[in-house]
């Protein structure tokens, strides 16, 4: 495949779709589709083949505002549709092209909209997944072309350095700097591992990507293989996520088919092919070193590092292993250059961020917005805010290894410095909105009841401490704890994120440590007067019935 | 790693232990395929038996106790045969934050059991997730693979009562 004969495709595959009339689009991602858009996919194409009118009925990815799904969108004009039943497919399809049905109309005007730069998510919702022509009619594999026949390896990993890109798995290491480590090893066999475990609870981003736009997650991939001398990847998914699992193995034949993976890639002498892995449904399989003895086929645990995976991962062999986003974000930058990609986001934390916003805000679903957005501007102008007239107490990012961010900073810009001087972290881009319903000394025993369940139990501190942790902020929750319980728990914190193996255990006093620090009061209310505000916990008299 | 090595004979003559050796064939009974090897045993047979286990580490000379430590260790894997129906509780943060241990609560005391068990007779298994990545449409509840948005706990009870009311 030559640049040119992917320009052809693409030529091709957007002519036919110019010739083919109105576009009506359905989302059959994952949100969607289990609210049944494949049967109003179904309805709309059998009123498409009544119609008169000329107009064409295809499956997409993600639209983004889930909580309004199914969605249904109108090319060309960009009319969206939201909550629609199989029972609308009539109207739809006789007014395309029309006067839009103002009864299901989502306006695009609003901020949720507006306010959004897509790069990860550029093609979501506009393409069909399981068509490789329609990624590359969208400028797909033009960044991978350029790099095999353009750029030297190390001119790859320069352009990833200079793009700013940061790791998007949680950390937020600089991904150039990781290339380059492994680009250095000296060795004949070397692997990329795509992490698709994505385990925070709250977190669905690298669902959304894989299941609406797979072929860009396999390009990122092969360009990072090329740039760092790999010839095999592996893709690690979680197994709860079988539409994702589904997509991703159409779109490897898709791409082995035209010759874009495998032996030879466009001509050159680069080889790389990609290996789809599934994950066993355990969180610390996300950790690097736990996921490569996974892909070895062992039990999941954990190992120090050093030595990093960079240097001895898999079999050990070098091993560059970066999340979904980050191998999302890639092509773009390759494609548009690490200038236009740096000049998005703050001096530190640069391009854009994907995020999963949910829990108690109007609008729920996935945005992507630039580095340095105020949670503010995310949660109140983006997600409209908490519902039903209730009262917005925090903000939870980072999943269990983050923590609860108050009213107070909302108008901090969301970068990597930024959230973890609150006390939280970027992690992987969940974002869970609390109201005042919710006690935050049970959500930090909610997150603490997860690590424990979660610790692959191979170090004491982990093992044994998110135990007692758990235990000591279950007693006060009932109303049986001491100001003395509150003063080991915080001494637990410390010896269990001192001295645990792995990031599980190292982060899983975070949730307490942010809590204690934003809401002590709470804490302080449950010990002395026995009294959750939020009425969530049973304390006092009904616990001590339990206990 | 030859192919050729003797290889244990199948467990019975039925038919999806040759889609169990196609598995491991495919990776040429290398032993890092013991994972993809229980995937494909656990989607065929529905969980993963004594019989299984010891057929899987055979083929692919593993330990049994290699075997049976990766069958334990992953969350996906059941040593149980499934109930005839499974209800799926997310208790997720944004499900938890939108009352998803409202709707445990009521589906424990519907069935009588605790997450992770049966009811005694196979009617039905009651199972608290982590999170479905269907984070839009909590609380959310999988009933025999059919996603609920925004249940409520009264919803919940019709549909385990129904389970129950079919069997009894
Ligand atoms: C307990 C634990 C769970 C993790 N889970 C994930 C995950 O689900 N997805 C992910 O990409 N990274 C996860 N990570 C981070 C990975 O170890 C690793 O840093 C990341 O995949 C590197 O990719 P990046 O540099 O592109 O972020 C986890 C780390 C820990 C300690
Ligand atoms: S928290 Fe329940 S689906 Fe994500």
């Amino acid at each position: 495949m030559t640049l040119e004969e992917l320009e052809r495709i693409a030529a091709g595959t957007k002519n036919a779709r110019a010739a083919g009339g109105h576009e009506v689009n359905v989302c059959l991602a994952a949100g969607c589709l289990s609210q049944h858009s494949d049967a109003l996919k179904e309805a709309l194409e059998k009123e498409a083949r009544k119609a008169s009118a000329s107009c064409r009925v295809r499956g997409t990815g993600c639209m983004g505002l889930c909580s309004a799904g199914p969605l249904v969108s109108v090319e060309p004009g960009g009319v969206l549709y939201r909550n629609v039943k199989p029972e609308d497919a009539p109207a739809i399809v006789r007014s395309a092209g029309g006067e839009p049905l103002r009864r299901l109309q989502c306006s695009r005007d609003q901020a949720f909209f507006q306010r959004q730069v897509h790069i990860v998510t550029e093609n979501s919702g506009k393409l069909d997944p399981e068509k490789i022509e329609e990624y590359i009619a969208a400028d797909g594999y033009k960044g991978m072309i350029r790099a095999l026949t353009e750029m030297t390896p190390a001119a790859v990993v320069q352009e990833i350095s200079r793009s700013g890109l940061r790791g998007r798995g949680g950390a937020g290491y600089p991904t150039g700097l990781k290339w380059g480590t492994v680009a250095k090893t000296d060795s004949a066999v070397k692997y990329v591992v795509c992490n698709a475990d994505e385990g925070d609870p709250g977190a669905f981003m690298d669902r959304s990507v894989l299941e609406s736009d797979p072929q860009r997650v396999l390009e990122g991939m092969i360009i990072a293989g090329y740039a760092v001398g790999a010839s095999r990847g592996y893709l690690y998914v979680r197994a709860e996520y079988p539409l994702a699992l589904k997509r991703l193995e159409t779109a490897i034949g898709e791409a082995r088919q035209l010759g874009l993976l495998g032996i030879n890639i466009c001509g050159t002498a680069f080889s790389f092919d990609i290996e789809v892995r599934i994950g066993g449904g355990a969180y610390v399989c996300g950790e690097e070193t736990a996921l490569i003895a996974s892909i070895e086929g062992k039990r999941g645990t954990p190992r120090p590092r050093p030595p990093y995976p960079a240097q001895s991962g898999i079999w050990g062999m070098p091993t560059l292993i970066n999340n979904v986003e980050t191998f999302a974000s890639v092509p773009a930058i390759v494609r548009r250059g690490a200038e236009w990609y740096a000049a998005l986001g703050t001096p530190k934390s640069k391009g854009t961020k994907v995020f999963a916003l949910s829990g108690k805000v109007k609008n729920n679903g996935l945005i992507e917005v630039p580095m340095g957005m105020t949670l503010r501007e995310i949660i109140f102008e983006i997600g409209g805010g908490v519902p039903e007239g209730r009262k917005f107490k925090a903000v939870q990012t980072g999943g269990p290894s983050g923590g609860c961010i108050p009213e107070q900073f909302l108008d901090r810009p969301v970068d990597y410095e930024s959230l973890r001087e609150l006390g939280s972290i970027m992690g992987s881009g969940g974002m869970v909105v609390m109201d005042d319903t919710s006690c935050m000394v049970n959500v930090a025993r909610f997150f603490m009841e997860f690590c424990m369940a979660e610790s692959c139990g191979k170090c004491i501190p982990c093992r044994a401490g998110t135990a007692q942790m758990h235990e000591m902020l279950t007693r006060i929750c009932d109303g049986r704890a001491t100001h003395k319980d509150l003063e080991m728990l915080i001494s637990l914190c410390d010896m269990v994120g001192a001295t645990s193996l792995c990031g599980l255990g190292q982060a899983a006093p975070n949730p307490v440590l942010s809590t204690l620090r934003y809401f002590q009061d709470e804490y302080l209310e449950h010990i002395e007067a026995k009294r959750c505000r939020a009425g969530v916990c049973e304390c006092g008299a009904a616990a001590e019935v339990r206990a | 790693m030859s192919v050729h090595a003797a290889q244990p004979p199948l467990p019975s003559d039925d038919k999806r232990w040759r889609i169990v050796n196609g598995t491991m064939r495919r990776h040429g009974h290398a032993r890092q395929a013991l994972i993809e090897t229980l995937h494909t045993v656990q989607e065929l047979f529905g969980y993963l038996d004594e019989e299984a286990l010891k057929f899987v580490a055979a083929s692919l000379r593993v330990p049994l106790s290699q075997a049976y430590g990766v069958a334990t260790f992953y969350h996906f894997f059941s040593l149980k045969p499934p109930a005839q129906h499974e209800c799926h509780v997310c208790m997720g943060t944004a499900c938890y934050i939108k009352g998803a241990a409202q709707l445990l609560a009521r589906a424990e005391e519907v069935l009588g059991v605790k997450p992770g068990e049966t009811t005694p007779n196979g009617t039905a298994s009651l199972l608290a997730e982590r999170c479905m990545g269907s984070c839009s449409l909590a609380p959310v509840t999988i009933f025999d693979g059919e996603v609920a948005r925004e249940a409520s706990a009264k919803q919940v009870q019709e549909r385990l009562e129904r389970w129950l009311a079919h069997d009894a």
